[in-house]
């Protein structure tokens, strides 16, 4: 196999569940499209133009809304007025801005899965990383500089983040709690606190009753990459890629990635040769809420410029079945969170154009998961490794042995 | 009844696992089947119990072409199978573990028959003398016993061919024995038996006829008087073969590992060894025999700091690790060959080169300041795999897909690239074809004779008498006897092993 090939043979299942995903879509679009249904009995061409229609026009929209439209761009490369530029350049800038709180909990959830320890408390470790930011951020805001400003608050982010994987990593590695039992409290906890810090004056937005926090923009904000109106993209994006390449080479590069991962696959070898399991669980935990709570102080300080209960909208736990879809490798991780950050913004729009309900999005983002889940199914469905046979596999490595 | 199989042929991606394989048993007849693993044994059999259909050729029962689309039919067509790993529910009693699936049923409900079924069981215990007690738990019964109920189950179906595959691999000296009387038993009965095996000694003690089975083809059908082992072996690997393990006299030195009264107990907090003292010297080689599970494998756990001891000494080289790390252990040269490697010794989602660096990676060259420097890996791979002939496509294959040979290659490889002073092997060679056992011992006796202390643990006569300079016999977490030189037969360890010393 030549060395394109089997970089990509990893991808080849997600994929195909993408494909086949967005082809099972297709059908519910039109199963749910009522007025063109009624029309099969009296006009059946007339209903399968209409159907092939009421799906291009869909997905086309949701192209159009994830990645931008050709007549905008056209125009504002004829006329590149700022304006004009920041239409153009708006849905594909905010399908990064969207894919951005996904990369950090993709390899936050990665890094703890790589190691054999399920961290399912991403969600909570994001937010009160959001939290601790913009709580340190205020503090700091008469006493700092601007720059300085956002040091802080992105290293209370990352603490707080990280103690809030410490804990149930310690609580394993000591008492034996099963993580996923204390990181799904612990997200229960982190959103009261949240809810609690929220109702100090210290926090809240002046003259507001709503549990928000003041507006940090007026003190810190994450500089923008492109200087144009109501463009939002700003620099933790190119973290995030960088966050990828980093627990790239942490896991496979360094001593400490090793002992992760050997622990991960195999605990009872990681034992065997010496190293300490606790240690490894305690480090997994840390460095995967770390990488969640870095995320929330971005998202906090670069994309919303406030702190409110639903900073996330279920990021923590969309990246789990994010990290299932990118087999936990980070270059995957970056792939599928640019893919469901397309879906949500593109989506957006098909709505808006079409009346399709942007449901259908987060239906198309279950199908790839489940595709990927059962990849004997894709496999079936596209007909390769045909000579695959069930319970055949391990008599064939057997006899491969003689 | 007469089984035939003629010209069975099956095929997986990329490996013919059977060849036109032709076998076939009289009605009463006892026939060995002999193959190294990955000879193609354990396809043949799950042809002929109807788990895999075969590309061609075809399976005669009295004359009768029959195919098996699925397990019951086989079953159904009179073709018992005993497997090596037994099917039994742990928590049923023997009758209705002999029963399930086969139940007599009684009532407007369709009741379990259970005094129906009973009477059958003792009959059946009665006629063959399995000895089994009907309304004992699976659970409190000793492996030989359960051996005998997967044989009750198969008789219950009225099974007239009956498959053993593998079956002493868990008993006793003593045990196998037993076994070879029920099986003989069996046979004259008019029960037709095959009984599947790699080791050379069984199938000349109870076969009347053997045939020999490699890389998926039959090497060769023998008599038993008319077959040595030298012959078997030579049909099994297709070259000759020394059974015997060449090696000089000991040369004991220093005491190198000593163990004082030692107690551990396993993970259900039972004691599992009771006051083992042992001293093993560098240039010898210690091979402690035992059935499985009297404290072994909590021994050597315990010796390489896996396991915390509950009371007594272990001394390694005049350093005391009665509680040190299993790193301590290691950094203080001594080798582990774990009892089951691909728990212990092996990540089968890594690769091969990541493998041979499991208890070395923390050290240069292999790293530097925390970071991996991964030509020392390669190159310490690829002179790992060329030395200890790793037979892997390449070093970045995943261990897991290597063959049992190669994984064990893989494990001694790694632990013998260090400096080692103590070698502590636990079962080296279970289920290693005859050619990497040759190499495993050969290994083994060059650590000895470089210097080092080695202790290997084995629950095979054959290997025990074979490699050991001297041999402890462990029983019920106790050693009940250490035999020496021209003391050591098969007979006296045989009876240590089961008891008989007491």
């Amino acid at each position: 196999m030549t060395r394109i090939g089997s970089t990509l043979k990893p991808a080849l299942i997600p994929i195909l569940a993408v494909i086949t995903a967005f082809i099972v879509g297709s059908i519910f679009i039109l199963i749910t499209d009522f007025e063109n249904l009624a029309k099969l009995g009296t006009d059946p061409a007339g209903a399968l133009a209409g159907a092939v229609g009421t799906i291009g026009n869909a997905y086309y929209a949701m192209l159009v809304g994830a990645l931008g439209d050709p007549a905008r761009i056209a125009a504002a490369l004829a006329d590149p007025t700022p304006k004009a530029l920041a239409s153009a350049v708006r849905p594909i800038t905010e399908t990064l801005v969207s894919a951005t709180p996904l990369i950090f909990c993709g390899l936050a959830v990665a890094i703890s899965f790589r190691s054999g320890v399920f961290n399912i408390g991403v969600e909570g470790q994001f937010v009160l990383g959001a939290f601790g930011a913009a709580v340190a951020a205020i503090a700091v805001k008469d006493l700092l500089p601007a720059p300085l400003i956002l040091l802080v608050g992105a290293l209370f982010g990352v603490l707080t983040g990280a103690l809030w994987g410490f804990i149930p990593g310690l609580l394993k590695a000591k008492t034996g709690a099963h993580e996923v039992i204390t990181t799904i409290m612990l997200n229960y906890v982190a959103a009261e606190i949240i809810v609690f810090g929220l109702r100090s004056e210290f926090l809240r937005q002046e003259g507001s009753g709503q549990p928000i926090s003041k507006n940090l923009a007026a003190f810190v904000r994450m500089p923008q990459i492109l200087e144009l109106p109501a463009i939002r993209l700003h620099w933790g994006f190119v973290v995030a890629l960088l966050m990828a390449v980093v627990v790239s080479w942490f896991l496979f590069k360094t001593t400490k990635g090793y002992e992760l991962r050997a622990a991960g696959f195999n605990l009872h070898a990681a034992r065997y040769a010496g190293m300490s399991a606790s240690g490894s669980i305690i480090l997994a935990m840390t460095l995967s809420g770390a990488l969640a709570g870095l995320g929330g102080s971005m998202e906090v300080m670069g994309t919303v410029s406030q702190m409110s209960g639903n900073i996330s909208s279920g990021y923590g736990f969309n990246a789990i079945a994010l990290a299932l879809l990118a087999g936990n490798r980070p270059a995957g991780i970056v792939a599928a969170a640019l893919l469901f950050g397309a879906l949500r913004t593109g989506g957006a729009l098909m709505q808006v154009k079409t009346g399709i309900p942007l449901d259908l999005l987060f239906f198309i983002q279950a199908l790839v998961i489940m595709f990927v889940a059962a990849p004997g199914l894709v496999r079936v469905l596209y007909r390769f490794d045909r000579t695959r046979m069930p319970g055949g596999d391990k008599t064939a490595t057997e006899g491969g042995a003689a | 009844m007469r089984l035939e199989l003629k010209d069975i042929t099956k095929r997986f991606p990329g490996v013919l696992a059977n060849d036109r394989i032709s076998i076939s048993a009289d009605r009463g007849e006892v026939l060995g089947l002999l193959g190294e693993n990955g000879a193609g044994k354990s396809t043949l059999m799950n042809i002929l119990s109807g788990l895999y259909k075969p590309d061609s050729g075809e399976i005669l029962i009295d004359g009768t072409p029959r195919a098996f689309t699925d397990p019951r039919q086989a079953i159904d067509a009179g073709i018992g199978m005993v497997h090596q790993h037994f099917q039994l529910v742990p928590v049923f009693d023997v009758v209705e573990a002999v029963a399930l699936g086969a139940e007599s049923v009684s009532g407007p409900v369709g009741t379990f028959d259970r005094k129906t079924a009973r009477a059958r069981v003792v009959e059946l215990s009665q006629q063959y003398n399995l000895n089994v007690n009907p309304d004992a738990k699976i659970e409190d019964l000793p492996v030989g016993v359960r051996q005998r109920v997967e044989i009750l189950k198969a008789l219950y179906r009225k099974s007239d061919i009956l498959v053993l595959d593998e079956p002493s691999a868990v008993l006793t000296p003593f045990e196998t024995e037993e076994l070879f009387g029920i099986i003989r038993g069996l046979a004259e009965a008019g029960t037709t038996v095959i009984f599947i095996t790699h080791k050379l000694n069984e199938v000349l003690e109870v076969a009347d006829r053997i045939t020999v089975l490699r890389r998926g083809r039959v090497a060769g059908t023998v008599e038993p008087r008319d077959a040595t082992r030298e012959i078997l072996a030579n049909l099994m690997v297709g070259r000759d073969v020394e059974l015997k393990v060449v090696k000089g006299p000991a040369t004991p030195g220093d005491v190198m590992l000593t163990i004082t009264d030692l107690h551990v107990r396993d993970d259900r907090e039972h004691m599992a060894v009771k006051g083992v003292s042992l001293d093993v010297r560098a240039g010898e080689i210690v091979a402690l025999a035992g059935v499985q599970g009297n404290g072994q494998t909590e021994l050597v756990e315990a010796i390489v700091g896996l396991r915390s001891a509950d009371s007594g000494e272990i001394v390694i080289d005049g350093h005391t690790t009665t509680s040190a790390s299993p790193r301590h252990v290691s950094d203080l040269g001594v080798a582990h060959v774990p009892e089951d490697r691909m728990r212990d010794g092996l990540i089968g989602a890594m690769t091969v080169a990541e493998n041979f660096i499991l208890d070395t990676y923390h050290r240069e060259p292999y790293s530097k300041r925390g970071s991996l420097n991964a030509k020392a890996i390669a190159e310490g791979a690829e002179l790992a795999v060329k030395d200890y002939d790793v037979r892997t496509p390449s070093i970045e294959t995943y261990a897991g897909s290597l063959s049992g040979g190669n994984q064990q290659k893989v494990v001694v490889a790694r632990e013998f690239s260090r400096p080692v002073k103590l070698v502590v092997a636990a079962q080296p060679t279970r289920g290693l074809d005859v050619g990497s056992i040759e190499y495993i011992h050969k290994r083994m006796v060059e650590q000895r004779d470089a210097g080092a202390a080695v202790l290997i643990v084995s629950t095979e006569l054959d290997e025990v008498l074979a490699v050991g300079d001297r041999v402890a016999i462990m029983l019920g977490g106790k050693i009940v006897g250490i035999l020496e030189g021209p003391d050591a037969t098969y007979e006296k360890v045989g009876m240590l092993m089961g008891g008989a010393g007491e």
